[in-house]
């Protein structure tokens, strides 16, 4: 099979099909980038690590450029439809961050400039801290951690140095059954012991397990609000009051933020730390997994134990301060994702306080109109009142037409849409967790929500062996475990020939 | 965002008069309004981000000498449109592979480019920087084996050494430094022969290291670790464009390699988002940090690709997870893949060749200057080295700003011992001209 030939295409097909080879399988018909010309000086490496070859195939402009543009045609994106990812928030990202993030004054910047060449990254930089300060409700925000797992690593770091400074003994953390998989593992990293305790079946926190797991041994209780369920803990200031009386600190994970600004803020809910993940709530793009940046907001008792440096203000100009007497040090280098810190500055810019109270708001009707009109196609656990997610269950469909949640997931992917989260929160069979987002039309959201009823409706057969009009057919994950091929090499080239589908099959009409 | 028009009718079609109806389960005494200013029209957002950042000065108007671990190069125009291609940049990460297959490809071809480049077996889709990925090869050093210490270089830059610690922290290792040699700049095999024992679990090495020197006897490393431990890691971090020219650390014994990936493709960015490699040995696969792509078949035998080995991974491990890493740098991955498809093997070696030359002429030419003594450490360098002056670093820096040039890193705070020292590094993207000014500008500097 040469580059670029097509197979033919099933009826309704969703994605290119390009049969795009591995780069390694094109043949060496470039030359390799021309660098200018310049005199190459002799002996260049010790003697005994010099290189011979490099073996990385040499493309033309023209090769390359398709191979990207074919392989994009293959990938989903927000952009490309509607994202339903719970707990994930895939929003549209405002085209002009990306603009900004590759001005020159923003992407040619080394980290080490001397302070006064590089005000006004520094500006940004603390004009963004100033505004987290508002959106968490915190005494102080550090922006180094590169993702929201390193900010929760962070702020557990903080937790423990906290109560290692006061000569307090604490060893355990606290987190229900619901929590993001990162909280526990990133407990435990460093060096907790993680203590879990159920959820209520309504989906909050039970606060009485609470209670009895709360000791002298607790150093935090970590919790996102609303929760994995998408439901708000309304007795949050009881479980506040709780953890603080047993000298422990309360926890914020921010995954889910956007269903909150405007309306309350972690500071006001007596929390002590928070992170905050910028792509779910500040709009940063997430580019197939990232980068991201994951900020962390603490309360004054806190701001001592941040990571270094912070950056401050002293008269008009802005500073790297070094200097802060507890502080944990680093968790990365330099000051964190500037390019997309920089991106969720100008969101907040363009929205202001007005337009990210709107989004949460939009986010969490657009949320409830999704709910309402699919709880009586799936069932509903927990709470009927939902924020910006809800997680509906799958287990009836299960039982009675041997259609699972992961079915349903492939089959949406014919239609054109992005599967929702599913078997998340493990507490809920047959988890379907769909978040819509405040960007959504209603026109797309009725859309889904009649696929989802077809669906719910088609024939077993055609679902349980979705998805059909995607660029490859369901993917073999647990082949892929059992025999590992985790690079191409010229020695284990196993399979180069793409065998063809076969015509067309029934795939649903376009809903469009 | 959808008109207030559309609002309404998604209320009355629930039977709500308010979206306020919707948070009724938010306490009273927990509301709290959002105090920031209104929000602002896309030209307003575009002129007043633009305005902050015109207090800048980058590389462009003032072109730097600094490196240490984050270096300007030149990004083909074919990387900026790759990256620009919504498909990939909006997408999530790859958990529905059906429709990823195209990041998931490009992930397959990174991890294999990075595994060639540096002589491994298997290579995860990113860390989040070079200096987060030396805190994880340590965690997968303390998981290989018992023991209470890990070995670092002292000339090893102090942000990498806190998050090692930091990555430890919860291991109750304790990270112990290895001298190096006052005349070469090279690691100290001596002292490393003697801090290696038994319960150390692994011993890091820069190759080329912080001062840019390359690490003449890193081959003879693996088996003075073995020796004492024979489970204990090598690990190895390495520029990978250095690797143009100089062979991956898997071939003198590496068991986990790391490096920094903003080299290939990408900007400065102000140090991140920036690219975290980490790859390591087949038997350590495992063991491993982060995502990893596999090659698979779809269901009517077709070559496909799907994230694999996820047994490790928090997502379905939770507190037993090899790292807690979930979000990577998947874009920072692919405009390093993508700049490796363009510039092919020829190109890499063309640049890593013309920096490693570059860094060998204009570190003479500053050694020529009365006052200067340039490199500080003889032996072969890449694209970085050591200069040490009679004028102290920020006089030498006070004047080179006047001329619109930024000068290397002052060392002089962090490594006492070497004097008036600073780290100068240069690559392709310095013209002619500036290094002309450079040294002009140095010859006039008094002490």
């Amino acid at each position: 099979m040469s580059p670029g030939e097509v197979r033919e295409a099933p009826r309704g097909h969703r994605q290119a099909l390009w049969d795009e080879p591995l780069l390694f399988e094109y043949k060496d018909e470039g030359e390799g980038f021309r660098f200018p010309d310049e005199r190459i000086e002799p002996d260049l490496v010790p003697a005994n690590l010099r290189r011979d070859a490099v073996a990385i195939p040499n493309l033309t402009k023209l090769q390359m450029m398709r191979h990207y543009v074919r392989l994009s045609q293959k990938n989903f994106g927000v952009d490309s439809g509607v994202y339903l990812l719970g707990s994930c928030t895939m929003k549209y990202n405002p085209k002009l961050n990306e603009e900004l993030a590759v001005h020159p004054a923003a992407s040619d910047m080394h980290p080490y400039l001397s302070e006064d060449a590089c005000q006004g990254s520094l500006e940004v930089l603390y004009r963004l801290q100033e505004a987290l300060k508002k959106v968490s409700g915190m005494d102080a925000v550090s922006l180094q951690p590169a993702a929201g797992a390193q900010g929760e690593y962070t702020g557990v770091l903080i937790a423990r140095k906290y109560h290692e400074t006061r000569g307090d003994e604490r060893d355990e953390i606290i987190l229900p059954d619901s929590a993001h998989g990162t909280n526990f593992s990133s407990a435990a990293m460093a060096g907790f012991k993680v203590i879990e305790i159920p959820s209520t079946k309504e989906g909050t926190v039970d606060v009485d397990a609470l209670k009895q797991a709360l000791g002298p041994r607790t150093a935090a209780f970590m919790i996102t609000n609303p929760s994995t369920l998408g439901i708000f803990e309304d007795k949050i200031l009881e479980v506040a009051k709780a953890v603080h009386a047993a000298g422990a600190l309360l926890y914020y994970d921010g995954a889910n933020l956007n269903a909150i600004m405007g309306i309350t803020s972690p500071g006001a809910m007596g929390f002590d730390i928070v992170h905050i993940n910028t792509h779910k709530t500040l709009s940063t793009p997430h580019g197939g997994g990232g980068p991201g940046a994951g900020p962390v907001g603490v309360k004054a008792h806190l701001k001592d134990f941040l990571p270094v440096p912070m950056i401050v203000k002293r008269g008009e100009t802005y500073h790297l301060d070094y200097d802060l007497a507890h502080t944990i040090g680093k968790v990365r280098g330099f000051y964190g994702n500037f390019g997309i810190l920089l991106r969720a500055y100008a969101y907040i810019l363009a929205n202001g306080g007005d337009g990210l109270t709107r989004i949460s708001k939009m986010a969490v009707l657009n949320s409830n109109y999704m709910k309402e009109k699919l709880k009586g196609t799936f069932e509903l656990p927990g709470k009927p009142l939902r924020k910006h997610e809800f997680v509906l269950s799958a287990r009836k469909l299960r039982d009675e037409k041997g259609i699972r949640a992961l079915d349903i997931a492939k089959r949406l992917l014919d239609y054109g849409y992005h599967a929702p989260t599913i078997y998340f929160p493990h507490i809920v069979e047959e988890a379907i967790m769909i978040e819509p987002t405040e960007a959504e039309t209603k026109d797309d959201l009725d859309r889904v929500i009649e696929t989802l009823k077809t669906i719910a409706a088609e024939d077993p057969e055609l679902v349980r062996t979705a998805p059909h009009n995607t660029a490859v057919a369901r993917v073999d994950e647990v082949g892929a475990a059992r025999t590992p091929i985790l690079r191409w090499s010229p020695a284990a080239q196993v399979e180069t020939v793409f065998p063809r589908r076969g015509g067309p099959k029934d795939g649903p009409p376009a809903p469009r | 965002m959808p008109s207030a028009k559309v609002e309404e009718q998604l209320l009355k079609e629930i039977g709500l008069k308010d979206v306020e109806e919707l948070f009724t389960d938010v306490p009273r005494s927990v509301r709290a309004d959002l105090d920031l200013a209104p929000s602002m029209s896309e030209m307003e957002v575009k002129a007043t981000v633009e305005g902050i950042l015109g207090k800048n000065r980058h590389f462009g108007s003032c072109p730097s000498f600094l490196g240490a671990g984050i270096y300007p190069h030149y990004v083909p125009s074919e990387v900026k449109f790759v990256l620009w291609r919504n498909e990939f940049l909006t997408s999530y990460t790859p958990y529905q592979p059906e429709v990823s297959q195209g990041f998931l490809q490009a992930m397959f071809e990174y991890q294999s480019m990075i595994c060639e480049l540096y002589s491994m077996d298997v290579a995860n889709i990113s860390m989040y920087d070079g200096v987060s990925a030396c805190g994880e090869a340590a965690l997968m050093a303390a998981r290989s084996s018992d023991g209470d210490t890990y070995l670092v270089p002292k000339n090893l830059s102090w942000e990498k050494k806190s998050t090692i610690e930091n990555y430890l922290k919860g291991t109750g290792i304790r990270v112990e430094e290895y001298a190096y040699d006052g005349k070469t700049g090279q690691a100290d095999l001596a002292d490393l022969e003697r801090k290696m024992t038994s319960k150390v679990t692994g011993v890091f090495m820069e190759n080329p290291n912080f001062f840019g020197c390359f690490e003449s006897k890193a081959d003879t490393v693996k088996p003075i670790v073995s020796a004492k431990n024979p489970d204990a890691l090598f690990v190895v971090g390495a520029n990978p464009m250095s690797l143009g020219i100089a062979k991956g650390p898997g071939a003198y014994g590496a068991d986990v390699v790391v490096g920094e990936g903003q080299v290939f493709g990408q900007g400065m960015n102000f140090g991140g988002p920036v690219l975290g490699i980490l790859a390591a040995t087949g038997e350590l696969a495992r063991r491993m940090p982060g995502r990893i792509v596999g090659e698979t078949k779809d269901a009517t035998g077709q070559r496909a690709f799907c994230l694999t080995l996820q047994t490790r991974e928090q997502h379905i491990r939770r507190e037993k997870a090899t790292s807690n890493i979930c979000t990577n740098e998947g874009m920072n991955a692919l405009a390093a893949a993508s700049y490796l498809a363009v510039v092919g093997g020829n190109g890499l070696r063309k640049v890593s060749e013309i920096n490693a030359s570059r860094a060998k002429r204009l570190s003479k030419a500053i050694g020529a200057i009365p006052g200067f003594k340039a490199p500080l450490f003889k032996g072969h360098h890449f694209n970085e080295f050591v200069v040490q002056s009679k004028a102290s670093v920020a006089k030498v820096q006070r004047l080179l700003l006047e001329r619109g040039l930024h000068g290397g890193l002052d060392l002089s705070k962090r490594f006492p011992e070497l004097g008036n020292a600073s780290l100068w590094a240069v690559t392709e993207m310095h013209a002619e001209a500036t290094l002309e000014t450079l040294v002009s500008t140095l010859k006039e500097v008094r002490a």
